[in-house]
């Protein structure tokens, strides 16, 4: 049988400064399908974006392995892991923080184009415009600047930027937790899209278990550092086995329309 | 009929902007009532937040307001503070860092309560345990940067209380927090406000928090109120396509999944 797309066993990172050790990572180990998504959830602390900064190698574990497509991912340095990179990309939660606000749109779609070798100068406004179509924006906003348009929209072109490189893996970070509720559900309904028809998996981060359920196919329920439970999604929320995961599920509340 | 608590008519607030005025509420008219858990909803500059500084009279004075908000059972209207306790979404930036918990929680007591140091420090001690710190003795004199979200959130609950007020407003108070926190502040506020028999005002994006919580819901968009009415009519029965279009964009665990198996 072959190996999963990505196979991370034994994490471990552990965070110290003069007064305290904590640890953020502890003995973490799971598994991603190509195409599939992965939910993490957790409380505040339990580890989750450690995890997916371990995944970007933003953050070195200080044990453990991971795995992405049967190669050393940890073990790749220089030009090596730069040349993959690519491969994975990241949103984070606030797309405003997450871009150069001098920046216009077109300008922080062409840097991954460009970095990664994706297209030749010629071809990179082509690239960028259909980048923002896939998004669902109009390809005039390549001119605008990234503080001009909504939250919504900007999560769209942080989207974009990510797609930019055509990644096997995008790791979304708390992806649609600042978003207003109606622009949410559209993001969401990218996401799949985008997976439906390029194949990608995703890692998302998300501390709402709701949310995880409408778009995750397997759950990994975090706290402490720890992996506490795994399993497909809707089987967590009907039976959920650790007090963590029931609380997490507890804890979302329905809407009771009278 | 009930008491009302305040009655807004024609309430507007702006702002000067190159050109013009712009508008963070557009005349706003709203009965709240004595005793009431009010539920604000709307999403990013919907005016939600306008209308909860506009309440407790803390708008920043370049804000231009007009129209009347009458509050029948405060002779002077209410003081923020002594009558109206507010509750922030960040409490690592509503709470002093230099000062300990007890000056922050006692510091109401004293000015509004006219307490001694003594009794504040008893009045700080009894309102920490009342929202559930562990160890309160030793909490008086620790720092907010010393404890986690969740707790620095029941502390700037103890600080809004201090001084009995007759109305909590909460503007977003469990907003930063994850939702097993969030689900036990809201418990919190639901407790406190059944015991001390507040009137509150939850100012929220979430509209399944405010079903939970709220008996009168007040929906606003683009800086003007689109409907309000007791929760289960505004929720059962919405007349408005917006408010519908909230009800409808919501993810519970009845919500469609949006993906099929994996490849």
């Amino acid at each position: 049988m072959r190996e999963p797309f990505v196979v991370a066993e034994g994490l471990r990172k552990t965070f110290r400064s003069r007064e305290r050790a904590v640890i953020a990572l502890d003995d973490v180990s799971f598994s991603l399908a190509r195409g599939e998504t992965l939910g993490l959830v957790g409380p505040s602390g339990s580890g989750k974006s450690t995890l997916a900064r371990a995944l970007m190698r933003l953050v070195e574990p200080d044990g453990g392995s991971i795995r992405i497509d049967g190669e050393d991912w940890l073990g790749l340095s220089g030009k090596a892991l730069r040349r993959r990179r690519g491969a994975i990309q990241m949103v984070f939660q606030d797309p405003l923080a997450a871009f150069n606000p001098r920046a216009t749109i077109g300008g922080a779609l062409d840097d991954p184009l460009r970095i990664h070798g994706m297209a030749d100068r010629g071809e990179r406004p082509r690239r960028i415009a259909e980048l923002l179509e896939r998004v669902g924006l109009p390809s005039g906003f390549a001119q605008r600047a990234v503080h001009e348009v909504s939250g919504g929209q900007r999560q769209r072109v942080a989207i974009a930027r990510a797609l930019a490189t055509r990644p096997a893996l995008i790791v979304l970070d708390e992806a649609v937790s600042a978003l207003d509720v109606s622009v949410r559900g559209r993001i969401l309904e990218l996401l799949a899209d985008l997976q439906k028809s390029d194949g990608i998996a995703f890692v998302f981060v998300s501390h709402d278990l709701a949310v995880v359920r409408v778009i995750a196919h397997r759950v990994a329920v975090m706290d402490a550092g720890r992996i506490v439970e795994t399993g497909n999604t809707p089987d967590v929320i009907a039976n959920p086995q650790s007090a963590t995961g029931r609380a997490l599920v507890a804890a979302v509340p329905t809407l009771n329309l009278g | 009929m009930t008491e009302p608590l305040a009655t807004l008519r024609g309430v507007s607030v702006s702002y000067a902007r190159e050109g013009g005025r712009a508008f963070a509420l557009r005349e706003v008219d709203l009965a709240i009532a004595k005793g009431e858990r009010l539920a604000i909803i709307g999403e990013s500059g919907s005016g939600k937040s306008t209308l909860a500084l506009a309440l407790a009279g803390l708008l920043p004075p370049e804000a231009a307001v007009s129209g009347q908000i009458d509050w029948p059972g405060f002779a002077e209207g209410p003081r923020a503070g002594r009558d109206i306790g507010m509750v922030f979404q960040d409490p690592g930036s509503s709470l002093n860092p230099v000062l300990t918990i007890g000056e922050l929680v006692s510091e109401g007591a004293v000015r509004h309560l006219r307490l001694g140091r003594a009794e504040a420090r008893q009045r700080a001690l009894d309102l920490l345990a009342r929202v559930r710190i562990p160890q309160p003795e030793a909490a008086l004199d620790a720092y907010p940067h010393q404890f986690s979200g969740g707790q620095r959130q029941r502390i700037a609950i103890a600080c809004a209380i201090a001084a009995s007020p007759k109305v909590l407003i909460a503007d977003e108070a469990t907003s930063a927090l994850d939702m097993i926190v969030q689900a036990e502040i809201t418990a919190l506020l639901d407790m406190l406000v059944r015991e001390d028999g507040m009137s509150l005002i939850f100012i929220t994006h979430d509209i399944a928090l405010a079903a939970k919580l709220a008996d009168s819901i007040a929906v606003f968009r683009d800086a003007m109120l689109v409907e309000a009415g007791p929760a289960r009519q505004v929720l059962g029965r919405p007349v408005q396509d917006y408010t519908r279009s909230l009800i409808a964009t919501h993810i519970d665990f009845s919500s469609p999944r949006l993906i099929g198996e994996p490849a």
